[in-house]
C-alpha cells in the first residue's frame, strides 16, 4: 500500500528537508516541548504559592486527581458536552443541508444567514446568550415564555449544561451544515436518477445513495468538531464560569482553575495530560482517516 | 410500493410541499441569524429601550452606544489594533511556514513526508490546555506574557497544522507535471514555487488565510490566559463585559457588533472555498 518511491519527480530534487524544517521546528517548540514539560510537571510536587517545596512526586498528582470528585465531574461534563453537541450539530446540520440542497428563491441569502453563527466569536456568543436570550427576567426567551403564559425558565442556573449545549450547537450546526451541504452538492445526479428509475422511495434514496456518499464528509465533520468541543472554554468562561457548583466545569475549565486560581501546577498538569489522552483517543480515528486519504492520493 | 408514489421525483417537487420547504428553509435561516440581528438591534437602542422586560422591535435607532463604545477611554481601539496585529501576523507567519512545507509534501512525497504531515495534523490533538502551564511559565520567565509577539506565535502554532493541511490539499490538485516541466525548463525550486505554483493555488491560499484569520480573531483561550492589557485582544475586551454590566446592554451590544462584524462579513465571502481544503478534497 505504501507510496512508490517518487523517482518520477524532477531530477534535481527540491530541498524538502529545508522546506519542511521551519514548520516542524515551530510545532516542536510550541507544542511538543511544552507537552513534554506538562508531562514532567505532572510528576512534580509544584505549587506556585510554595515554589521552594518543589520536588519529584511520582504519581501523587494523578492519585490526587483521580480522588478529586471535581475532576470526575469535569470529565463527565466534557464527555456529555462533546457527545450532546455532536449529536445535535450533526443531526441538525444534516437535516438543514438536505433542506438547503433544494433550489429555491434566495437560497444563497438564506444559507448565508444560517451559516453566520459559525463566525461569531465564542465570547460574544456567550454574552449574547447569557444576557439577551437566556436572562430569566429581561431575556428574549423569558419574554416569549411569559407572552405564552408560562413561567420563565432560569436557564443558566436550572439547566446550566443544557444552556451551554444550546450555545455551542448554535455556533457549530452551521459548520456541519456548510460542509455537509457542499458534500451533497457533489453527489452525482445520475446515481440519483438511476435509483429513482429503479423505484426507490425517498428514504431508500437517502439511505443507500446519499448517506454512503456523505460518509467521509460526516467523518471529517465529527472529527473536527470533536477537537473543538473537547476544548470548549470561552462560552463557559463568559457565562457560567463552570458553575453553578461544578455543573458546567469541563476539563479545560478545570485545568484553567487549577493553574490560575489554585496555582497547583502538578495537579493541573496531570489533568492536562488527561485531556491530551482523551483528545488522542479521538485522534486515533482521524489519523487512520488521514493516512487512508494519503495512500489513496499517492497513486496519482 | 406502487410506481405512482415514485413518479414524484423526490427533491424536485413543486407546488404546496415545495413552497412549505422553502418557507421552512427561510425560517430556519432567519432563526439561526436572529441572535446576531438582535445584538445589532440592541446596539441601536438607548439603554432604557435595550434593558426592558418587553423587547421592542420598532424604535427610533440611535448611534449613541456605538459612539460611547468607540469613545476615548473605552479602549476599543487598543484591543482592536491588538486583534488586527495578532490575527494578521499569525496568518502571515502561518502561511510563510505552511506553504514551503505543503509544497515539499505535495510535490515531493515520500514515506517520511507522509509521516510528517500526519504528525503535524496530530499536533492539533494536543488541546491548548495540554500545553497551557509550561507555555505560561516559560513565557513568564522570557517576558513574553502579555506581548503581541508571544500571542501571535501561539495563534500561529494553533493554526499551523490546519494551514499545512489545507494548503497541501490545494497543492495536490495541481498536476506534478507542471512542476516537472518547470524544472526541465531550468527553473529553481524557488522560481517554480513563486512563478508557477503560487499563482495557480492563489484562491486556495486565500481561503486558507481567511480561515486562519477567522480562527485567530475569534480565539479566546490564549488571549484570556496569556494577556492582561498590553496585548489583549477584542476577545478580552468583550469578556470584560461578562459581569456587572447588566445595565449597559446597548453598549455591550455595540462592542459585540464591532467585534464580530468584520469577521462575520469575511466569513460570508470565505464560506464556500474553505470547505474543500478543510475536508482534504473529500468534498469538491
Amino acid at each position: 500500500m505504501s507510496a512508490p518511491p517518487s523517482n518520477a519527480s524532477p531530477k534535481r530534487r527540491a530541498p524538502t528537508k529545508r522546506l519542511m524544517a521551519p514548520s516542524v521546528l515551530f510545532l516542536l517548540v510550541w507544542m511538543i516541548v511544552p507537552l513534554a514539560m506538562t508531562l514532567y510537571y505532572s510528576l512534580q510536587d509544584y505549587n506556585l504559592m510554595m515554589p521552594d517545596m518543589r520536588g519529584f512526586a511520582g504519581f501523587l498528582s494523578y492519585e490526587l486527581l483521580f480522588t478529586d470528585p471535581v475532576f470526575w465531574d469535569a470529565l463527565l461534563n466534557t464527555l456529555l458536552l462533546v457527545a450532546t453537541c455532536l449529536l445535535v450539530t450533526v443531526v441538525a446540520g444534516l437535516a438543514l443541508a438536505l433542506l438547503f440542497n433544494r433550489t429555491f428563491v434566495g437560497r444563497g441569502i438564506a444559507r448565508t444567514l444560517a451559516i453566520s453563527p459559525f463566525f461569531v466569536m465564542p465570547v460574544v456568543t456567550g454574552l449574547i446568550w447569557k444576557y439577551m436570550l437566556l436572562d430569566p427576567v429581561y431575556g428574549l426567551f423569558s419574554w416569549v415564555m411569559r407572552s405564552m403564559g408560562f413561567e420563565p425558565v432560569q436557564w443558566l442556573s436550572s439547566y446550566p449544561l443544557l444552556s451551554v449545549v444550546m450555545m455551542i450547537s448554535w455556533e457549530w450546526t452551521p459548520f456541519a451544515l456548510l460542509i455537509l451541504l457542499t458534500g451533497l452538492q457533489s453527489l452525482p445526479e445520475d446515481q440519483l436518477e438511476a435509483v429513482r428509475l429503479d423505484g426507490a422511495n425517498r428514504w431508500q434514496e437517502f439511505r443507500h445513495i446519499v448517506l454512503p456518499h456523505l460518509g467521509q464528509v460526516l467523518y471529517v465533520v465529527i472529527m473536527l468538531e470533536s477537537i473543538f468541543f473537547l476544548t470548549s472554554f470561552a462560552e463557559i468562561y463568559a457565562t457560567t464560569s463552570g458553575g453553578p457548583g461544578t455543573a458546567t466545569t469541563n476539563l479545560p475549565y478545570y485545568i484553567y482553575l487549577g493553574a490560575f486560581f489554585q496555582y497547583d501546577i502538578g495537579l493541573s498538569s496531570a489533568a492536562a495530560i488527561g485531556a491530551v489522552v482523551l483528545a488522542n483517543i479521538c485522534a486515533i480515528f482521524l489519523i487512520r482517516f488521514v493516512a487512508g486519504n494519503l495512500n489513496a492520493g499517492s497513486q496519482r | 410500493m406502487t410506481s405512482s408514489t415514485v413518479d414524484q421525483t423526490p427533491g424536485r417537487q413543486k407546488g404546496f410541499g415545495g413552497t412549505l420547504l422553502t418557507l421552512l428553509a427561510w425560517l430556519i435561516g432567519i432563526t439561526m441569524f436572529f441572535p446576531i440581528l438582535w445584538v445589532v438591534l440592541t446596539a441601536l437602542k438607548t439603554e432604557q429601550t435595550a434593558f426592558s422586560m418587553t423587547p421592542s422591535f420598532i424604535f427610533s435607532p440611535t448611534l449613541d452606544s456605538f459612539k460611547s463604545a468607540l469613545a476615548q477611554g473605552s479602549g476599543y481601539w487598543h484591543y482592536a489594533i491588538n486583534s488586527v496585529i495578532t490575527a494578521l501576523g499569525s496568518t502571515l507567519v502561518g502561511l510563510a511556514l505552511a506553504i514551503p512545507a505543503a509544497y515539499a509534501m505535495a510535490f515531493y512525497p515520500s514515506k517520511r513526508t507522509d509521516f510528517t504531515l500526519v504528525w503535524m495534523v496530530s499536533t492539533k490533538f494536543i488541546p491548548a490546555v495540554g500545553v497551557l502551564i509550561p507555555v505560561f511559565l516559560v513565557y513568564r520567565s522570557l517576558g513574553l506574557l502579555d506581548t503581541r509577539l508571544g500571542l501571535t506565535m501561539l495563534f500561529t502554532s494553533m493554526n499551523l497544522p490546519i494551514m499545512v493541511w489545507m494548503v497541501y490539499s490545494y497543492f495536490r490538485d495541481i498536476p506534478v507535471d507542471i512542476v516537472e516541466a518547470a524544472s526541465i525548463d531550468g527553473a529553481s525550486t524557488t522560481q517554480t514555487m513563486f512563478r508557477v505554483i503560487l499563482p495557480l493555488a492563489l484562491p486556495g491560499l486565500a481561503s486558507t488565510g481567511l480561515l486562519a484569520l477567522i480562527l485567530a480573531w475569534n480565539e479566546s483561550f490564549w488571549s484570556l490566559t496569556m494577556t492582561d492589557y498590553h496585548a489583549a485582544t477584542l476577545a478580552v475586551y468583550t469578556a470584560s463585559f461578562k459581569s456587572g454590566e447588566g445595565l449597559f446592554w446597548a453598549r455591550l451590544s455595540a462592542a459585540s457588533v464591532m467585534t464580530i462584524a468584520p469577521i462575520v462579513v469575511l466569513g460570508w465571502f470565505a464560506q464556500r472555498q474553505m470547505v474543500r481544503g478543510l475536508t482534504f478534497g473529500a468534498v469538491k
